[in-house]
């Protein structure tokens, strides 16, 4: 897999020793994640045994190369954030393994301390994940002691990096809050993730509750700060845009699973689901000239606590066929980077259009 | 660049640290900001400066009182409020009324704060346990709180007093079991709050453990909510401990005590009603001084005033 | 927002005004329902064609009649005394009957406060507004209280971010539609249900019989906001104000809704002012545009000239800024130093100079007036010259 093409892409170079498998070796890989959650209303229904299951995330599988930025989109329902939690273990998987750097993660060789020290979550709401009653170099410091290092080095660590993220200390580094405005915050926010030096970050919907502009500084910082300390990124949002302009490859996911997975240029230019061709045709035009006529779906995507059977897009999709509701297509790669969970681009699926998709490719 | 950029130069560190410490712009602090807005609320100051008014008289009674408050005196029974020696008259055995109600705010203050000083300690350690714990174990924490929650609190103290027996020590501990349900309550309440927050999240991701994020990041936001509540218990037990002097449950005569002074003078309700009055008034005006009071602390702590 | 929810809820007075808007009204409804077995959101062929015909011919016709929004230098502020925050600082806007317009900007720019100042939803206690606003014939600043809920829901009404903050949660989606109507007219509750369901299937609501009878917890986010634009249209408004109204929406169902607003305005001929954020949410819905800066309208004109030859620097910035069809993957974007100004402490001079690239002296110290760009197209600003090349591909630092 190349990824050193990407213009953008800078390797940790091979000093850093917590790099176990090299470049080549996958930073993150996810195997068959679940999480189901039980809606049990009350103990009575408890004991009556039942009760219904939300599938928030169904059997994800990826990769996360190092280096890279993964875009990660869907609509609410779609998992995405449990994913999210999932990783960082801030809610227990029912089932699946996560491996970082060739360790699975809870085992005597990674144990969750120290992975949860290479991988860090930015979270969207910018005072929600700050504690009001911390200063900010503070909450930045936090970690860092945690994990053992004294408090005077700590807070000079934060301060260092409040600098970096565009905070100059002296102004702000004893400032509480709400003292802040919301994209101040979300630097500290981010501040605050990289204060444990990892190597993985999750930016969970971080720059989706700020304004466009502030949005651009956050996401040109973001940039930076990848460059400079050879991270790689796990980028959540529901904006298009904004994850085809900051990913080198894209997740695309539906009700707990993965319908589309591969480089973003290619994959915007030429989606290979039906709903990723939707979703990108959702996407307001920009242009007066060209505004949409029609909208590509109907209705709101379906609750994930009973989802459909089959392809879990059946029910909206303008290529659903009577298969559709019954077969389970399976995430399968399709051509170059590209992996595609469509019956369309199934041999033998028994969609009408299968084999004319696959021979046009 | 490289990865290790990160890895920080400690010497270089604490070189820059020493050198920008003392420009730092300093922030108001969350309490004193908290102090400055209750210096700015009138209704703030008048009820903290009769609490402490009281205060000090309590403290300072033996020694400022006009006269014994224990001497008896047949003659001047039942002398109205403004006789010449007696400012606020004699209750039923002739004693100075002023004298009495100095003394007798020890008694009651000490009734009225200490029971909910110790269940403030014990429920908030039981709530926070239990907010922050989740789960079953909060289930089995609030069921068994919710069993005592389930009678009156009134009721409770009376039926806790009558079994332990008279006295103040065992009217203190009725006091105390009855305030810890609900104070816990709150406490559990609260936490749980500040435990879906994302900040308690992002310790978690951090690798903290359950015993450091609860003293870094849930006690700050928890204590304060549910020190306000425990304030405007103070009126509550001060009334419940003159009820359960005035059935003869807390403090014995002589000694003076206010509930208990409302209770001897009931007698003289029809020739002196005035006099019957006052230990009444001086309930009353400790515990909606405490309830202001604890109202102001309220609103100055939100943030978002 | 809940308390905006009462005053919002819409009341219908009789009126004749209310029994001349039946007839029309009344077979653009009747026509919804003969389409509403085909697929339920797309609008079909012929109502886009349709409605196309309509706007245009009325058009030149509409300039000479009198406008049905009209804002004369509005102010609002709030909590005046010890800070006062000047939140609105002289708004003026003209809206035709019928036409679309978009305030556009970001937060504390004024767009929400403007527009809840149109339904005088803000809190008479710590709100000063000064200025005039005329809405269809109601000098809206000065209706008694009594005439101001008349006015509310029947003439003007108002569709908001979070439908199930706006809706209450205890009666079904039908029962508080049906109660708008019934609450000042005369009509029994079957007739005010068939009207309802005539709504609902209006604002293409699939199986709206057994969706009047939900509570507004049991319905999807796109469904609860077409029941809230349903809720708002009970009573027949002439003007429409959305507040965000597709934000908190997934993308494939924002633009279901865009759809049907445009779809309403066209056919229900409503004045429909959206205020968003997302400015290729206002492109889907709005003929004109109004992007707003610290409480004024800085730019304004027809969608498409401001979006091809936007004049005002913010506006270019601001469009600049956005992720859309970014330039090259890894180049920078082009971001806006700074932050927005402090409201309680606004500058003497244009309130954007700080953060503006092309900003001089003076700017700093006079208040810009407005530039007549072209007919219609108008930017406060004194540098329209040098905006007109576009914006120059500078790195502000970032703060």
């Amino acid at each position: 897999m190349d990824i050193s093409s990407k213009p953008r892409q800078v390797h940790p170079p091979l000093i850093d020793i917590r790099d176990r498998g090299g470049p080549a070796q996958p930073m993150l890989r996810v195997r068959k994640l679940f999480k189901h959650f039980d809606l049990k209303k009350s103990f009575i229904e408890s004991l009556a045994g039942g009760g219904q299951v939300v599938r928030a995330v169904d059997g994800v599988d990826f990769d996360v190369f190092k280096g890279e930025t993964l875009g990660v989109v869907g609509e609410s329902g779609c998992g995405k954030s449990t994913t999210a939690r999932l990783l960082m273990h801030l809610i227990e998987p029912s089932g699946g393994e996560i491996i970082f750097d060739g360790e699975t993660v809870g085992t005597p060789g990674l144990s969750l301390r120290e992975y949860r020290r290479q991988v860090q979550l930015v979270f969207q709401d910018s005072y929600s994940s700050l504690n009001p009653r911390l200063t900010i170099e503070d909450s930045v410091a936090f970690g860092p002691q945690v994990h053992g290092v004294s408090r005077r080095e700590a807070i000079g660590r934060a301060r260092d990096l409040l600098a970096r993220v565009g905070l100059e200390p002296r102004r702000f580094a004893e400032r509480y809050p709400h003292e802040l405005s919301g994209g101040q915050r979300q630097r500290v926010n981010i501040a605050r993730a990289l204060a444990l030096e990892p190597r993985l970050v999750i930016l969970d919907e971080a720059v989706s509750a700020l304004d466009k502009s502030v949005e651009a500084q956050v996401l040109n910082l973001l940039m930076d700060l990848k460059d400079a300390f050879g991270l790689t990124y796990i980028f959540i949002s529901h904006d298009l845009h904004v994850v085809r302009y900051i990913s080198d490859r894209v997740m695309v996911m539906y009700l707990g699973k993965v319908a589309e997975t591969g480089p973003a240029e290619d994959l915007f230019e030429r989606p290979l689901h039906p709903y990723t061709g939707a979703l990108l045709s959702s996407m307001p035009s920009m242009d007066p000239d060209q505004r949409t006529q029609e909208a590509p779906l109907t209705g709101d995507p379906p609750n994930p606590i009973n989802p459909p059977s089959g392809c879990r897009f059946h029910t909206r999709c303008p290529m659903a066929e009577p298969v559709c509701a019954e077969q389970t297509p399976t995430l399968a790669s399709v051509r170059g980077q590209r992996k595609v969970a469509c019956l369309i681009h199934e041999i033998g699926s028994g969609h009408s259009q299968a084999d004319a998709a696959i021979y046009a490719a | 660049m490289s990865a290790t950029t990160l890895s920080f130069d400690a010497k270089a560190q604490k070189a820059a640290a020493d050198a920008v410490e003392a420009a730092f712009e300093r922030s108001t602090g969350f309490w004193s900001g908290v102090l400055r807005k209750l210096a700015r609320d009138p209704v703030a100051l008048v009820s903290a400066g009769v609490i402490l008014l009281l205060i000090l008289m309590a403290i300072f009674a033996p020694w400022i009182v006009p006269s014994d408050p224990y001497k008896t005196s047949m003659i001047n029974r039942l002398k109205p409020i403004g006789t010449e020696h007696f400012p606020l008259g004699t209750d039923e055995l002739g004693r100075d009324m002023l004298s009495r109600l100095m003394v007798g705010a020890r008694l009651s203050l000490f009734m009225g704060i200490t029971p909910v000083l110790i269940a403030f300690l014990i429920g908030s350690a039981i709530g926070i346990l239990a907010g922050f714990a989740g789960g079953w174990l909060n289930t089995i924490i609030m069921r068994s709180i919710d069993v005592l929650y389930a009678f009156p609190s009134v009721l409770l103290a009376i039926a806790l007093s009558g079994a332990l027996g008279a006295g103040i020590g065992n009217a203190l501990l009725s006091l105390t079991i009855v305030f810890i349900p609900p104070i816990a309550r709150v406490a559990e309440s609260v936490t749980t709050q500040v435990r879906g927050r994302d900040f308690v999240e992002a310790a978690r991701a951090s690798g903290a453990g359950g015993f450091t994020i609860v003293r870094v990041h849930v006690l700050g936001n928890v204590l304060g909510p549910i020190f306000v509540y425990a304030t405007s218990l103070i009126a509550v037990s001060m009334i419940l401990a003159s009820g359960l002097s005035f059935l003869g449950l807390g403090v014995r005569p002589p000694e003076p005590e206010w509930g208990l002074m409302l209770n001897t003078l009931r007698t003289a309700i029809y020739s002196q009603p005035w006099i019957a009055a006052l230990p009444g008034v001086m309930i009353f005006i400790t515990s909606i001084s405490f309830n202001l009071l604890s109202d102001s602390l309220r609103s100055a702590m939100d943030v978002k005033n | 927002m809940t308390d905006a929810h009462t005053p919002a809820a819409p009341k219908c007075p009789p009126s004749p005004a209310a029994a001349e808007a039946a007839g029309p009204s009344a077979s653009a409804v009747g026509s919804a329902t003969s389409t509403a077995t085909t697929p339920v959101t797309e609008p079909a062929a012929g109502f886009a064609t349709a409605a196309t015909k309509v706007s245009d011919a009325h058009s030149p016709a509409l300039a000479s009649e009198p406008p049905i929004v009209s804002v004369r230098d509005l102010t609002v502020t709030f909590n005046p005394g010890k800070r006062p925050i000047k939140a609105v600082n002289g708004v003026d806007l003209v809206v035709r009957r019928g036409e679309s317009i978009a305030l556009i900007g970001e937060s504390g720019s004024g767009k929400s406060v403007t527009l809840r100042s149109l339904l005088r939803l803000h809190s008479e206690r710590r709100t000063v507004i000064g200025g005039q606003i005329d809405i269809a014939g109601h000098a809206v600043l000065s209706l008694s209280n009594r005439a101001l809920a008349d006015y509310r829901g029947r003439v003007a009404s108002m569709i908001f971010q979070e439908p199930l903050l706006a809706l209450d949660p205890v009666y079904t989606v039908g029962a508080q539609i049906i109660e708008s109507i019934r609450r000042h007219e005369k009509i029994s509750v079957a007739d005010a249900r068939k009207r309802a369901l005539e709504l609902f299937e209006r604002v293409r609501i699939p199986s709206p019989e057994r969706r009047l009878d939900a509570y507004p917890h049991e319905m999807s986010g796109g469904m609860r906001q077409r029941a809230m634009i349903a809720l708002a249209l009970a009573c027949r408004p002439q003007v429409l104000l959305a507040d965000e109204p597709t934000t908190a929406l997934d993308a494939t169902v924002q633009i279901q809704i865009l759809l049907l607003l445009r779809e309403l305005q066209r056919e229900l001929g409503l004045a429909i002012i959206f205020v968003t954020h997302d400015m290729g949410a206002a492109v889907e819905v709005a003929e004109r545009f109004a992007v707003m800066y610290a409480g004024r309208i800085v730019e304004e004109g027809p969608t498409r000239e401001v979006m091809h030859n936007p004049r005002h620097p913010y506006t270019l910035a601001l469009m600049q800024s956005r992720a859309h069809g970014a330039m090259a993957k890894g180049a920078r974007l082009a971001s806006i130093a700074g932050s927005p100004p402090d409201l309680a402490a606004l500058p003497p001079g244009c309130a954007f100079a700080g953060r503006c690239v092309f900003a001089e002296p003076r700017c700093h110290e006079i208040q810009p007036d407005a530039v007549q760009l072209s007919e219609l197209h108008r930017a406060r600003c004194i540098r329209t010259d040098a905006t007109a090349a576009g914006m120059p591909r500078i790195e502000p630092a970032t703060v």
